[in-house]
């Protein structure tokens, strides 16, 4: 197997790395750059706990190969919330909804909800539903997660993720 | 604020909150720590070789090739695992009724099984390995289904059979057959489950480590971690070894989870062997084709009413598929324990059969014993159509009430304080029947067809004392010199909340903010035993624990402060982290400054008061607590594409005092969305060659956010007699889920016809099989074909049968009884052994059954070779043991009536 070098901003970091070609962006992400709250619940892009944004868009970082993201510019649920703690409205929102349990198909839900309610997006709540049929949750029967998405829709978040 | 609780009184300030969960902001930011964010150094990483056949003999081995990729380190097959004495033990603590290996010795039993395992630098490295192994098979025809297992060869060698448990009776009671065939109104019901995947989102996964001879830490993806080392100990042969788990979040387990199989037992015994910490994950192919998977039942229920609609008598034939090496074998025997108990049914039998095939063994999942609901519930409501009779009412006729308790189920089961009769009432008061139907009629004018399911159950929760895999759970919580409260329960969540909800608890019993409280669980070393999340109960004990505990610390508090402040104890009250002194605001104190003198001015304390803020309580609750339910929703069925649309579920559910509902309600919700997706959309098929078909899920269907409505809650809170008055909820849902929404779509369906068989899921074809009238979806030419070959099943069972057992006994040689015998019964828990020892005197005999337990000596009657005699036991539970043995030669066979357990089969021979 031969090794590529790549390059890309995570999170607002420079982060060069050097992977197989065979490499995931999501096995890259995790065991590579330690961002492991980029969950991994198939491996073949169906529950969506993979989820992360990729200059902008929300992408299944398990169908993506590593060597796809040199020079993206990727943000994971680890750098969502602010500097001091503050969480991101999407993270707020879920939280008083109650939208979580176990909280391992949670970073998926949360990167999907953020890439489409960022910056001056005001998506219908029926865009964000049919976006969130594209991730399984075991634990919660979707109610909080339809809640929050309901008072995303309303608001927004503001965000410019 | 102080909102009046039911069991707790007015005085509430947190329970029955829904405050925000203490675990969100870790789980949110990506921070929650699972088994698969455990990277230690030196840690490599592990892939299993396994098997492509269902059934046959390991002739060789060849892992050369796969020792020869760079970034190997090791290829372990079972002789190599062999240098570590290793039994797998079942969930109840005992080694497994058959031989279970970790790795495959010389024969496979189902496709997946793990035949060797590779050690390598990398999870890729690992797999590029494990593909390179080469296994050379003979292979056999496998034994696939339950009409399999009735007819086939024995899946395991040493058995002559494929029976791994029985409970009831063979025969069916003359009596109760006359009472079933002479009644006005009978109705027979038969469900077929498919296998089912748990589905957790978090795959199974362990690193294991050993750090030095002496110690083994195990980060585990698990449902306790105290039974995780509990079962690895005794797995071990109980070494002096100190067996730390740590499991700090788990992304859900539902029955998976309860302990290790082959491959975390493998992957344990490989890390002692090779010495440096290994990881393996689980990826969701093997998860759905080799994680034991749960259900596959088939059930034929036959109920009996009089004319007025009442229950007179019923009987049942129950057949489990439990695969090769089930974690704990399910012989059906919960579910006819609970399948009639919350109804007035004069008389039962039943025959519940647990049979071995060569299909991965089961796990538990959500309500294992769940089928009883869904095979009665929709029993009554096809009785309902059929008699003439309004299905509540046809419940409302039948159901146990408050007023008619205390009694007993038809099987003996005490009944004290369900309500499932009261959560009906609860239910209809706010859902218009009458309305409902009136649209109903409107709409199928229109062509379009509206359902209205209604499900009624009990479920037992909160188990402590009649198992001993089951027990009390504690809480030590103390006020830290700093005044503020940390707690380390016996707890454990997959998303349970428990940090939060027993964090509500303490704060509100100990005057506390509930932010100043944390609550530490996950972890073996913290705090005592506890079996975790497995049977609705750690709200239940863990919450009466904490309670308990946190008032016993509030008295302390009190003491001291009464001592210091020179009052009354009586007088001081603890708000919000204050101690106040009634009367005189001026003498309040912050806890931490009493915390601060409880352990650092020990000459300040009363003498008779220890230094410290600390106390423990192992809460003990009743043997079981009771949940009651009733649901209803409604659906409407697409004529034209057999789309099932919900429209409507609301649940009123007896759960006693809720703690926090944000969490109650999460629990139900979560367990009607997995009943949604058994309903409509999960199975596993399984291939006549044992090949799992549904490998990923794409092909295995799950319930989206798109399938599930939004669920409306009644809570129905009658206090139980557990401390604070709590319910277990953890697996409702999944049981009451399925059968109210079978009951709505069978509503919908009627004016087509009767579902005849339920097969579960009600796939869009096998709803257009009633509608369209032809078998669309191939079922009932399947189910032909199985009644055909069960037909023929009976002389091969016979050929297959030992001779000895066959054998009739023809010689007229006198039979003795006196001596001793050795005998084997079969009970739900599994078999056990015994020597007998028996002297007769004419019509009499007496004597002793001698086993590890114990001795118990009992005397009876003799008549010819026939020997009867009683034995009361208490343990797992209180019952009477009646039993019937004949003596032939030197064999000994016969039956054990086990009170309300059914009956169970003993054999043996003169020793």
């Amino acid at each position: 197997m031969s090794d590529h070098q790549i390059g890309l901003t995570i999170n607002g970091r420079r982060h060069v790395a050097s992977v197989e070609g065979r490499m995931t962006l999501a096995d890259m992400l995790r065991d590579d750059a330690g961002y492991t709250g980029v969950h991994l619940g198939c491996e073949h892009g169906v529950c969506g706990a993979c989820t992360v944004i990729v200059d902008g868009r929300a992408v299944r970082s398990c169908l993506m190969l590593a060597v796809q993201a040199d020079e993206t510019e990727i943000k994971t649920v680890e750098g969502l919330a602010e500097p001091d703690g503050t969480l991101h409205p999407v993270q707020q929102t879920m939280r008083e909804e109650h939208a979580l349990q176990c909280g391992f198909c949670t970073p998926g839900v949360v990167m999907t909800l953020a890439a489409l309610t960022s910056g001056n997006a005001q998506p219908s709540e029926e865009s964000l539903l049919k976006a969130l049929s594209g991730h399984i949750c075991r634990c919660t029967g979707y109610q909080g997660i339809r809640r929050a998405a309901k008072r995303l829709a309303a608001a927004g978040s503001g965000d410019a993720a | 604020m102080n909102a009046e609780v039911p069991g707790i009184g007015a005085a509430a300030r947190y329970i029955g909150k829904r405050v925000l969960r203490k675990e969100d902001p870790r789980l949110l930011t990506g921070r929650g720590q699972f088994v698969d964010d455990i990277s230690l150094p030196g840690m490599l990483h592990c892939a299993f070789a396994r098997s492509p056949i269902a059934r046959g003999r390991i002739v060789s081995i060849d892992s050369t090739a796969a020792r020869d990729v760079p970034g190997v380190h090791a290829v372990y097959t079972a002789e190599d695992l062999a240098k570590v004495s290793f039994t797998m033990h079942t969930f109840f603590m005992v080694p497994t009724s058959v031989k279970t290996p970790t790795l495959a010795e010389d024969h496979v039993a189902y496709v997946g099984e793990p035949v060797a395992l590779v050690i390598a630098d990398s999870r890729y490295i690992a797999e590029d390995a494990a593909s390179l192994i080469e296994v050379d098979y003979e292979e056999e025809d496998p034994v696939v289904t339950l009409a399999d297992a009735k007819s086939g060869q024995p899946v395991h060698p040493e058995l002559e059979h494929n029976i791994a448990g029985q409970m009831g009776d063979e025969d069916i009671d003359e009596d109760l057959e006359a009472a079933i065939e002479g009644a006005p109104h009978r109705v027979t019901q038969r469900v077929i489950h498919p296998r089912i995947s748990q589905s957790p989102m978090e795959t199974r996964g362990v690193v294991a480590t050993r750090d030095g001879p002496e110690e083994l830490t195990l980060y585990i993806t698990c449902q306790s971690p105290h039974t995780i080392a509990r079962w690895v100990s005794l797995a071990l042969g109980l070494p002096q070894t100190a067996i730390r788990v740590i499991a700090k979040d788990v992304g859900g387990a539902f029955g998976l989870k309860n302990h290790p199989w082959k491959e975390e037992s493998s992957v344990i015994i490989a890390a002692m062997l090779f010495g440096r910490p290994l990881k393996w994950i689980e990826d969701r192919y093997e998860n759905l084709t080799t994680a034991n998977p749960a259900r596959e039942q088939d059930i034929t229920l036959r109920i009996a009413f009089d004319n007025d609609g009442k229950l007179v008598a019923s009987h049942s034939e129950y057949d489990l598929n439990n695969g090769a090496y089930p974690q704990a074998v399910d012989d059906g025997m919960a579910a006819q324990m609970f399948l009639w108990s919350a109804y007035k049914l004069p008389a039962y039998g039943f025959l519940t059969r647990a049979w071995y095939t060569n299909t991965t063994g089961l796990a538990a999942y959500r309500g294992p014993w769940a089928m009883e609901t869904l095979v009665r519930e929709t029993a009554l409501d096809k009785a309902a159509r059929a008699i003439g009779i309004d299905p509540v009412e046809l419940r409302r006729r039948n159901l146990v009430k408050l007023s008619d308790q205390p009694t007993a189920s038809v099987l003996g089961l005490p009944l004290e304080d369900i309500t499932p009769a009261e959560c009906l009432e609860k239910l209809v008061e706010n859902f218009d029947i009458a309305a409902f139907r009136k649209e109903q009629a409107e709409a199928r004018e229109q062509g379009r067809y509206l359902g209205l399911g209604v499900a009624t159950y009990i479920e037992p929760t909160a188990s402590a004392g009649s198992m001993g895999v089951m027990t009390g759970e504690l809480a030590q919580v103390r006020i830290e010199p700093t005044g503020k409260v940390t707690a380390t329960m016996s707890t454990h969540s997959q998303g349970h909340g428990t940090a939060t909800t027993m964090a509500q608890v303490i704060a509100d019993r100990l005057g506390v903010p509930y932010e100043d409280v944390t609550v530490f669980e996950g972890d073996n070393s913290r705090g005592g035993f506890g079996p975790g999340a497995a049977g609705s109960r750690q709200g239940v004990i863990a919450g009466g624990a904490a309670i308990k505990a946190s008032e016993m610390l509030a008295d302390k508090v009190k003491a001291l402060a009464a001592h210091l402040l020179n009052a009354n104890p009586e007088n001081i009250t603890i708000d919000e982290g204050m101690v106040h002194v009634e009367g005189a605001e001026e003498m309040s104190r912050s806890l931490s400054e009493i915390a601060g003198i409880a352990y650092g001015e020990p000459d300040r304390l009363p003498q008779d008061l220890g230094t410290g803020l600390e106390v423990q309580y192992r809460y003990q609750p009743p043997p079981m607590t009771f949940t009651s339910a009733a649901h209803a929703c409604v659906v409407e069925v697409d004529a034209e594409t057999g789309f099932v649309k919900i429209l409507r579920w609301i649940s009123s559910e007896d759960c006693g005092t809720v703690i926090n509902p944000a969490v109650v309600e999460g629990q139900i919700s979560g367990g009607l969305a997995q009943g949604i997706g058994m309903v409509l959309l999960e199975e596993m098929p399984i291939d006549d060659r044992g090949n799992t078909t549904a490998a990923t899920y794409k092909d295995y269907l799950l319930p989206a956010i798109s399938d599930i409505p939004d669920f409306e809650f009644l809570h129905a809170n009658t206090p139980s007699k557990s401390i604070g008055g709590m319910r277990g909820v953890g697996e409702g849902g999944a049981i009451i889920g399925p059968p109210t929404l079978v009951n709505a779509i069978a509503d919908a369906l009627s004016p087509f016809g009767e579902i005849d068989i339920l097969e579960l899921p009600l796939t869009p074809s096998r709803i257009l099989d009633l509608i369209e009238g032809r078998d669309i979806s191939g079922s009932a030419a399947r189910h032909q074909a199985q009644a055909g070959a069960q037909l023929e099943a009976p002389a091969a069972a016979e050929a297959a049968a030992p001779a000895g057992q066959a054998a009739a006994p023809s010689s007229g040689a006198e039979t003795r009884i006196d001596g001793d015998w050795k005998m084997v019964m079969k009970t739900p828990m599994g078999d056990q052994e015994m020597t007998g020892h028996f002297e007769t005197d004419g019509g009499t005999v007496s004597g002793y059954l001698a086993s590890p337990e114990g001795d118990q000596n009992f005397t009876g009657t003799v008549d010819g070779n026939v020997v009867k005699f009683d034995l009361k036991v208490d343990k797992p539970m209180k019952i009477t043991l009646k039993y019937n043995l004949t003596f032939e030669g030197d064999s000994v066979s016969g039956k054990v009536k086990l009170g309300m357990m059914g009956s169970a089969k003993l054999s043996g021979e003169r020793l």
